[in-house]
């Protein structure tokens, strides 16, 4: 599935979040979206799921659907959004229940998804039971359940721990090995921009303009090699050019109000 | 080898002063249950104010001892009084706190969902909450005559405003994030209120139940004190006059323990509803 954004523009009163954004995320591809702080990548990424209204501009998907797919354009969040009065595979059974499916196929996608993750054991426990790295996997499965056609991914590892950040990164990787699933990933991590992305658009501060947008072209799964170390410096070194001075003024104007 | 510690730059430190243990300043502020404590303080209390009784320190006549007290309440439990009085109030406190609950529960639940609801329902509840509510027992008894009626309406209105506040600021603090998250997950909107808003603000309602609960038990007593034949605050009324004063705290001694069965059901309910806290 394919996301087209054009001439995307958003304010909150008189505050212009998003200014001009042109941006199409092809099938399969990861497109990583960066910069500082208020610059306006998560309303970027609800907008793009619809969940926030945009002022002005487009915003489209096109392409094919997986089967099964219930929920083309599905969120993972950084706060996970479980439902803390709920165990885990009712988590995952909440975004089924309102779907025409058997029981049986509800149970075969509860059960694929937390195996997939690695969660089975800890179907009955209550999120609070678990550590972050792990409610952040049943978010994933929860958003498996629904055989999603886009990833819409906010900040998913910024609230855990570096060692589960490797894991779950080791995870994403996986993922979109086997099912090429589109992905938009906004992150303030350029290192897991350059693990994970095939494309880092970079925004300027607020109100957010797309600078640029920096091809990665090392195949995701060799970046870990040596051989690749010397490109991902030199994009890397790209990417914190972009975003230095922005996030420096982005930073004063924070402390500034 | 030397036992002189090295730093970072491998340099030997020259003190060779005695080590001294670090002393634990963390004290203090931890809380420390007192198991005993509790019951202890009141079996003190029970056994002074007897004995003040019992030394002719204060007359029994002002301040009744303990034992009387109960014997008292045993011989009201005996001529099946305490019950009569008993099912009086909690039949008024039943009926009352559900009209209340339910009516305030609805307004509460359209203001914390409804923007035109919480813009109408906002400044109205915050006219008429401070209103005290005994205030307007004349104008109900005017209203509905001094039976039954009068009384659920004065312990309804008493309720409704609390719970209304309260069923409010419980929806209005479920996480957003949860309600974003069904939706975008394309939950239908009434899905999104029952299993997400609903549980979510359980514990906020079930808080206000709590101060609803009291407001209930003071609102009664008011009630019954200015016109019932029947109930513990007509009891502890009617007692009081007669100067029987063993009585009047044994109907005390009933409320008391009236509202700690009510605290006491509400965790429990509370315990069950919110086992996931």
């Amino acid at each position: 599935m394919r996301l087209i954004i054009k001439d995307l523009c958003h304010r909150y009163d008189d505050l212009v979040v998003l200014d001009g954004i042109d941006l199409t995320v092809q099938e399969g591809e990861v497109l990583a979206v960066i910069g500082p702080s208020g610059c306006g990548k998560s309303t970027l990424l609800g907008i793009a799921g619809g969940i926030v209204a945009p002022t002005s501009g487009t915003i489209a998907v096109a392409g094919e659907v997986p089967d099964g797919c219930l929920n083309p354009v599905t969120f993972i969040f950084q706060d996970f959004a479980l439902l803390p009065w709920r165990s885990v595979e009712d988590n995952l059974a909440l975004v089924l229940e309102h779907h025409p499916l058997s029981a049986a196929e509800r149970r075969e996608r509860i059960e694929s998804g937390l195996r997939r993750m690695g969660l089975w054991d800890f179907r009955k426990a209550l999120p609070k039971q678990l550590s972050g790295g792990m409610r952040q996997r049943v978010g994933i499965a929860r958003a498996l359940a629904v055989r999603p056609a886009m990833l819409l991914l906010d900040e998913p590892l910024s609230a855990l721990d570096a060692q589960t950040r490797e894991l779950l990164m080791e995870d994403f990787l996986a993922l979109w090995q086997r099912e090429r699933t589109t992905a938009v990933y906004v992150t303030h991590n350029l290192d897991e921009a350059l693990r994970l992305a095939d494309r880092v658009a970079v925004l300027s501060r607020r109100p957010g303009r797309l600078r640029e947008i920096v091809t990665i072209e090392e195949p995701r799964d060799q970046r870990l090699e040596p051989s690749a170390q010397a490109h991902l410096a030199a994009v890397r070194d790209r990417l914190w050019h972009l975003i230095r001075a922005e996030a420096q003024l982005a930073d004063r104007e924070i402390a500034d109000a | 080898m030397p036992d002189t510690p090295m730093t970072g730059a491998s340099l030997p430190l020259q003190d060779r002063s005695p080590a001294q243990p670090v002393r634990f300043r963390g004290g203090g502020f931890a809380v420390k249950t007192h198991r005993w404590a509790a019951l202890l303080a009141f079996v003190l209390l029970i056994a002074v104010w007897e004995s003040t009784n019992r030394f002719g320190l204060v007359s029994a006549l002002f301040l009744p001892p303990p034992s009387a007290v109960a014997s008292a309440l045993a011989g009201m439990a005996q001529d099946g009084s305490l019950w009569q009085h008993l099912k009086a109030s909690l039949m008024r406190i039943g009926v009352g706190w559900a009209m209340g609950t339910v009516a305030g529960m609805a307004v509460g639940f359209a203001m914390g969902i409804g923007s035109v609801a919480r813009a109408v329902g906002v400044p109205l509840v915050s006219a008429f909450f401070p209103i005290p509510k005994i205030a307007l027992l004349p104008l109900f008894i005017l209203w509905f005559g001094i039976g039954e009626p009068s009384k659920f309406a004065t312990i309804g209105f008493g309720v409704f405003f609390p719970t209304v506040i309260a069923t409010y600021s419980a929806i209005d603090s479920v996480p957003r994030n949860l309600i974003r998250m069904a939706q975008s997950f394309g939950l239908p909107w009434a899905s999104i209120l029952r299993k997400i808003v609903l549980p979510g603000a359980l514990p906020g309602i079930l808080a206000g139940f709590r101060i609803t609960a009291s407001i209930a038990l003071i609102l009664v007593v008011a009630a019954e004190m200015i016109g019932a034949e029947y109930g513990i605050g007509a009891f502890v009324l009617t007692a009081g006059n007669l100067m029987l004063t063993d009585q009047l705290l044994a109907g005390v001694l009933v409320l008391s323990l009236l509202g700690l069965t009510i605290g006491t059901v509400l965790s429990i309910l509370e315990r069950r509803l919110l086992k996931w806290r």
